[in-house]
């Protein structure tokens, strides 16, 4: 069946209908990954977008569930060059194409992705169409298209209650030490495929509670710190700062999640709560800009964002530079940064936007990146055993207490 | 990190002479870091023994150093320029090993030298077997379990530990001879048996067997603050068990999640990071395809064949970041040259899909074991760009110009389902020929897996293909059906074969419907950024990124495609430098080539590179969007010549020497008048199709004949004949191609072979220098050991060359470059034959001359005249020197392939040797060759009863050096009834101790074998030569090379003098 993507600027690209049979509109964005599509689509971050793949050839090796960052896709469309009919991988579950279906996603394959990153890009990104309906009347979409907003999309995908992971008590329990895999030829045999490898190398953070605000949250997040040792609560996007204050956390996780930043006005006055108490923070991406927020700097939208596994940010306090992971379209504006508040601590190589704040005479770091990776390079994983560490050293933690 | 000041002055050192596994790559390496170098002002002083290089050009390097490759040749260097740093990562293997000794001996600390980029211990413990292990284990990246043994005992102990299968690898023998894969204790102990026999140390190592694997290489880059990037990753076709050389290799990977592929690079970064790499390294992978485990492989500390290709696949230029970070800087401080706004510290993203399909030479080893096995047998490989897989094959199989342009072009449909079966278990070049064979016949997936270990993801794109040519056969061919086979790129003549239509008709029913070819650029960051690089490639739909220029004269420079015996780097030398002097006249200049490891597909040698293969309607469809003025096709060999005719069609017209007048130089009885009129003899001969009409005219002529297709290169399918067998089996072998040309049958004539390379501006010609070969005729002249200026020939004789030289031209209407070959016999000269094009010896004849032969030929194409340029026409005056071109051959790797010399060519590689005195030039070029004698002052002389003269004159003067002669009877007799003493040795069927048991005992140093005239039919000196070969005896099979060598043995010895070839 034919599909139709239909763009703000009155481009139409014709090709192949994929996924669920719906029309949709919504705001367009290009992640140039090259693998994890998987984890792209199930990132909560994309909520209120359809997201087209620059890398052409998407599906190869199929739908591995326990890659999932989230239980379900949250694009409203997914935009490809080409999937491969055959996913073949020896974890693969099942096709792309049937994750699409089953999930509701609507999608299109076959369109000269490049030319749509490129108008993306000298354009800015845009709303867009994608639809079945080969009669589409371009004049009445148009202005559909430009009155779409993603609208107040962070209640949408933050879970609803509260729950806890439970920790890791062994670093066995996480499977497998990245290069320590084997392959076991009977249980392979038997259906059962081995644990993920990890690259874990420390229970640094046994017995730390961790309250993790979920905005949107990729797995990786809670997964990192659990696999760590810490016991990780997941608190609902709209939960109260007192209540997370009461429930006594030795740090607070501020997550990623979709959006404009500064439609989430409520969140912002709790997370200025909880900037006032004396508890470690670590925020990502939405988190850190809601932070930034909340604390009096400002946002803005940038022209076509960031998001792809291959951006250079550099540690400015080191000079080292890692590739990290990214998923934004808004950006902190540094220009209106009080650094009697904070100052920046990672910078984006590529164009100098800001990449993350360390809060002046706090126990608060955030990031623009994702150290949680998934998809994409784990070279900043390390930042989370800073946060441990500075959950640690902290004297308001119990630990902390007892070494001070 | 700014730049490091204390480095002004850096030597250089190349890779060398040509071999397989160490090719064009690291011309292109150097050259990129050289300019690199150049760019930041320090002072370039280049070694490197091969002269056909581009690196090795003045414009390249300040000084140039054309000699040996040794320890005491670059000590000298080091003495005379001082040079305040090495830099020894970009000259592959080779140069990496020479700096480390140098660094180990202390020389360079002594003389203040630093040794740029990764440091001395950092190469030792990636290179060493047993420190690389250690560290392995120490930071938890898993190697597979290996073990060196020395006995049998050790051997199954050590097996009994990790289990069967297990590889088995002899220490020091070339080729993968004496190795193989053991599974049960029988074969473990026969191969192992053999292997410990093989091995000049008798050691053999025994490793866990990790075959069938997915092999996957990550290239990485690191600089001295430790920031680390993977420039790309790589996915070979070929599991483990094919050399990654000879493995069909797709970028990025495509069959890996993400989970698979970031355990893989954060491992890769993991690793170069304890190694403490500053520049660039290749990190290759086995990962287990039903679960996480996987093997580290191997480590290699530099820029390597694989860096070339993941520079080319991505435009990320490696080695000029490499030699940037050698300088001190760090990789957030390099610009990225693509975008020129971003920097070197990011990791491209690829928005197409880039196949890499390895060139084998098995056309020109007949005889040769197919197999693909860790040994790497391709001199070459081409690249391909697509947005989807199926076309990025596809246009790499038609890239390699090997009569292959789709799945259907071996034909394997005599063969059942059931032979498949074990068809499919040979592991050779035609491998994915067989799969789509397979496929037709039904097999599943699951059964071809099972047995190639292949991935399902890659069958089922083999599939595609089989299912479009299906679809094409049954017809009809709508338009929907011709835009989805020309967007997996079925070429139009392939689908004017399956579907009986005429290539022009479905070439206007795809004008009438839109399907045309659009370009991509190729941006560092799938379109993310801006990028201002004019490096395209082709897909069929979509937009096109291409915009032509229309302000200037616009040339199509065509490439030579993949190096390969007979056309090699030297083409695309010539292919640079005419896009240079075409700039510099203020021409437009676009490249179109598919060899990513040469210099003329860097993304800034030319206005535009177009990534394509070279054929008629790939050209067609940039000659649509460019509408150049004009076309060079005599810069690119045979490849760029072939498309001539397409190309005047197309309308395109052709700089330089017209095509009707190259058509006269291969068309024999058009060739035959002009030689008439201008009253040049040649020898007598005649064209013929079968072997009936080539018996007929060899019996004619009278024996011995030369027998050869017209318009090929390299001598292919050359031979002498010396009886009807012969030429009907040659005839065989040539016909076994459909031939569009007539063959040629020529009087054979022996006498000294002249090579002479001139450029034409259609008045007057300039003739750099004359050439002499040193073995006689009936040796490919690329094959011979050639001698500038030409030493025992009169100045009668050169005088007759010249003036022949310039009929010829004037007769054939060059314009540019010519290349003839004589042989003269006495006062006597006859043609052989005429290129009117450039020819292999273009570059070294450059060099040694001063005269830059490839710029004048592109000034004159341009309408210059000789005059015009600054030269006097005519043969310009001699050097007061000698430079010496060695051919350097690759046997070894090949098994099974005949060594002996003959017409067709069978040298991958060439080294040159320059000095005032010819003893001593020939001295270094046998050195640059790696001939490093006396060693153990024996030998082997076994030759055929005309040769027995000239063995006892050379037997003598070896003796006279100190050398035991062994010899087999008729030879021994012959030289001890003239006084010179020789040992009798039993042949290989007698009884032992045999000739054979005397080159196993790892004592002799060299093998004089002249086989009977003609393709040598005798099993036993085959064996002896193969032998030889693989157990690394210098083996030699003509008595002119043998006498050249005792010659260069009898001046050795003392201190070499220097020569900057960039001052002359």
């Amino acid at each position: 069946m034919k599909a139709f993507l239909i763009l703000e600027d009155g481009t139409v690209f014709e090709g192949t209908h994929i996924g669920a049979d719906k029309s949709v509109i919504s705001e367009i964005v290009f992640n140039t990954s090259m693998a994890g599509y998987l984890e792209v689509l199930t990132d909560p971050s994309y909520a209120g977008q359809a997201v087209c793949m620059t890398y052409p050839l998407i599906g190869n090796y199929g739908v591995c569930r326990e890659d999932m960052e989230s239980l379900k896709p949250w694009p409203d469309g997914f935009i490809v060059r080409e999937l491969s009919r055959v996913p073949s991988n020896f974890r693969s579950d099942l096709s792309i194409q049937q994750f699409l279906s089953e999930n509701g996603v609507p999608g299109i394959a076959g369109i000269d992705t490049r030319a749509l990153t490129r108008i993306l890009r000298e354009k800015g990104t845009m709303n867009g169409m994608i639809t079945t309906d080969a009669d589409f009347d371009i004049d009445e979409i148009i202005p559909k298209l430009k009155a779409y907003t993603t609208g107040k999309v962070v209640e949408r995908v933050s879970c609803q209650e509260k729950y806890s992971l439970s920790p890791s008590r062994t670093l066995a329990d996480n499977g497998p030490l990245s290069g320590s895999a084997t392959f076991d030829s009977e249980a392979y045999a038997a259906g059962k495929r081995e644990m993920r490898p990890s690259m874990v190398k420390e229970l640094n953070g046994m017995g730390l509670k961790v309250a993790l605000l979920d905005f949107g949250a990729k797995g990786n997040i809670a997964h990192s710190l659990a696999q760590r040792g810490c016991e990780v609560t997941v608190y609902p996007a709209l939960t109260k700062a007192e209540e997370i204050i009461q429930d006594a956390p030795d740090g607070i996780m501020l997550s990623n999640g979709p959006g404009d930043p500064k439609e989430c006005v409520d969140i912002i006055a709790e997370i200025k709560k909880l900037y006032d108490t004396d508890i470690p923070i670590f925020a990502i991406c939405l988190g850190h800009q809601l932070m930034a927020l909340a604390t009096g700097a400002d946002t803005y939208k940038l022209k076509y964002g960031h998001r792809g596994g291959n951006h250079p940010v550099k540690d400015l306090a080191t000079g080292r530079v890692y590739i990290s992971a990214q998923n934004h379209g808004y950006v902190v504006d540094t220009d209106k940064l009080d650094s009697k508040v904070a100052v920046p601590a990672f910078i984006n190589v590529n164009d100098s936007t800001n990449e993350g704040l360390s809060y002046t005479g706090k126990h608060i770091f955030t990031v623009q990146f994702h150290p949680e990776a998934c998809p994409g390079p784990q070279d900043s994983g390390y930042l989370f055993d800073r946060f441990i560490q500075m959950m640690k050293d902290y004297p308001g933690t119990k630990e902390g207490k007892a070494n001070a | 990190m700014p730049k490091n000041s204390n480095v002004k002055r850096v030597m250089v050192i190349g890779s060398g002479p040509i071999v397989i596994g160490q090719a064009a790559e690291f011309d292109y390496a150097g050259t990129q870091a050289c300019r690199s170098l150049k760019e930041e002002g320090v002072e370039v002083i280049l070694v490197n023994s091969n002269p056909a290089t581009i690196m090795t050009d003045k414009d390249i390097a300040d000084k140039v150093y054309i000699e040996p490759l040794t320890i005491k040749v670059l000590e000298q260097i080091i003495e005379k320029e001082k040079p305040d740093s090495i830099l020894p990562t970009l000259g592959g293997q080779a140069g990496l090993n020479l700096g480390m000794e140098l660094e180990e001996s202390g020389f360079l600390k002594s003389h203040n030298v630093r040794l740029l980029g990764t440091t001395a211990a950092t190469i030792r413990n990636a290179e060493g077997r047993q420190e690389f292990k250690d560290l392995m284990e120490r930071i938890g990246e898993p190697c597979a379990a290996s073990e060196v043994v020395e006995n049998v005992e050790d051997g199954i102990a050590f097996v009994g530990k990790i289990g069967y299968p297990v590889v088995l690898r002899p220490a020091y023998t070339l080729g993968g001879s004496g190795g193989g894969i053991a599974h049960n204790q029988t074969e473990l102990v026969e191969i192992l048996e053999n292997g410990l026999r093989l091995s000049r140390v008798g050691q053999v190592l025994v490793e866990r067997c990790i075959a069938g694997w997915k092999e996957i290489e990550y290239e990485v880059m690191r600089d001295s603050a430790g920031n680390c990037i993977t420039v790309c990753n790589m996915e070979n076709i070929d599991p483990v068990g094919v050399h990654t050389g000879d493995s069909i290799v797709v970028a990025p990977s495509q069959t890996l999640s993400d989970k698979e592929y970031q355990m893989l690079r954060s491992s890769a970064l993991n690793i170069i990071n304890e190694l403490g790499i500053t520049g660039g390294c290749n990190v290759q992978f086995a990962l287990h395809p039903t679960s996480f485990e996987y093997c580290v492989i191997e480590v290699n500390p530099r820029v390597s064949r694989s860096s070339a290709l993941a520079s080319k696949a991505t435009g990320y230029p490696i080695a000029k970041v490499a030699a940037k970070i050698a300088l001190g800087y760090t990789l957030d401080e390099i610009k990225n040259a693509i975008t020129g706004k971003t920097y070197a510290s990011f990791e491209p993203a690829l928005d197409y899909c880039v196949v890499k399909m390895p060139r084998l030479p098995f056309d020109k080893f007949i005889s040769a074991k197919r197999t693909l096995t860790t040994q790497m047998k391709a001199t070459g490989e081409v690249m391909s760009i697509c947005t989807n897989f199926e076309g990025a094959l596809m246009k790499a199989i038609r890239s390699l110009e090997q009569h292959v342009d789709c799945l259907l072009s071996y034909d394997f449909s005599q063969l059942s389902a059931d032979e498949l079966k074990d068809r499919l278990k040979i592991v050779d070049d035609q491998r994915i020929w067989v799969i789509a064979e397979a496929i037709r016949k039904g097999l599943s997936y699951e059964e071809i897996h099972a047995i190639t270990m292949i991935d399902i993801w890659f069958i089922d794109k083999l599939a595609i293909l089989v299912e479009m040519e299906e679809a094409l056969k049954k017809g009809p061919l709508t338009p929907e059906l011709l835009r989805e086979a020309k967007r997996i790129e079925f070429p139009d003549n392939v689908i004017s074969r399956l579907t009986g239509m005429a290539e022009s008709d479905i070439k206007a029913m795809r004008y009438e419907n839109g399907i045309t070819a659009v370009f991509k650029i190729v941006d560092t960051c799938a379109a993310e950024f801006a990028a201002s690089t004019p490096y395209y490639y082709s897909v069929f739909g979509g937009e096109s990124e291409a915009y032509p220029r229309r302000d200037k004269k616009k040339v199509l420079v065509l490439g030579s495609g993949p190096i390969r015996i007979g056309q090699g780097i030297e083409f695309d030398y010539c292919s640079v430098h005419a896009t240079w002097a075409f700039s510099k006249a203020g021409y437009e200049t676009i490249i179109i080539n598919n060899n990513p490891e040469t210099v003329s597909t860097d993304f800034d040698i030319a206005d535009k590179l177009y990534f394509e293969p070279l054929t008629p309607e790939d050209v067609e469809n940039i000659v649509n969007i460019e509408k150049p003025d004009g076309a060079v096709v005599q810069f690119g060999g045979q490849t760029a010549i072939k498309l001539t005719e397409s190309l005047m069609k197309m309308g395109v017209p052709i700089l330089g020497t017209k095509a009707e007048d190259v058509d006269a130089a291969e068309d024999r009885e058009l060739f035959d008048e002009i030689l008439q009129q201008t009253g040049i003899p040649r020898a007598a001969g005649g064209t013929v199709y079968t072997a009936e009409e080539a018996k007929e005219v060899a019996n004619r002529l009278g024996y011995p004949v030369l027998v050869r297709p017209s318009y090929v290169l390299g001598g292919q399918g050359m031979q002498i004949a010396t009886s009807d067998e012969e030429i009907e089996v040659f005839m065989e072998i040539i016909n076994r191609i459909a031939q569009d040309h007539p063959i040629l049958v020529d009087k054979y004539l022996q006498g000294k072979e002249i090579e002479v390379d001139a450029v034409c501006d259609g008045t007057d010609i300039l003739i750099p220098g004359i050439m002499e070969h040193i073995e006689r005729t009936g040796i490919h002249s690329g094959d011979s050991i050639s001698v500038y200026p030409a030493p025992t020939i009169d100045g009668e004789v050169k005088e007759k060359i010249a003036e022949y030289t310039r009929r010829l031209a004037a007769a054939l209407h060059v314009k540019g470059l010519i290349n003839i070959q004589f042989i003269a016999i006495g006062t006597e000269v006859y043609v052989i034959e005429v290129n009117p094009r450039s020819s292999r010896t273009v570059p070294y004849i450059s060099k040694v001359t001063g005269i830059p032969i490839v710029d004048l030929a592109t000034e004159v194409i341009i309408g210059k005249t000789i005059r015009e340029l600054g030269y006097e026409p005519g043969l310009q005056p001699e050097a007061d020197y000698f430079a010496i071109k060695m051919p350097v051959f690759s046997f070894e790797k090949i098994r099974g392939a005949e060594i002996s010399l003959g017409p067709e060519m069978k040298s991958t590689g060439e080294c040159l040797g320059i000095a005032k005195d010819f003893n001593e030039a020939l001295y270094k070029a046998f050195l640059g060759a790696g001939v490093v004698l006396p060693k153990h002052k024996q030998m082997i002389i076994t030759v055929k009863d005309a040769d027995k003269g000239e063995a006892i004159e050379i037997g003598r003067r070896f003796e006279k050096l100190g050398y035991t002669i062994y010899a087999t009877r008729s030879t021994a007799a012959a030289l001890n009834e003239a006084g010179v003493k020789a040992r009798k040795v039993n042949k290989i069927s007698q009884e032992s101790p045999t000739v054979m048991d005397l080159i196993l005992g790892h004592k002799i140093d060299l093998v004089i074998d002249t086989p009977t005239q003609g393709r040598d039919k005798s099993r036993d000196g085959f064996l002896i030569r193969r032998t030889s070969i693989e157990t690394g005896v210098y083996c030699i099979t003509a008595m002119d090379t043998a006498r050249a060598l005792v010659t260069s043995m009898e001046t050795a010895g003392g201190e070499l003098t220097l020569v900057d070839v960039a001052s002359l």
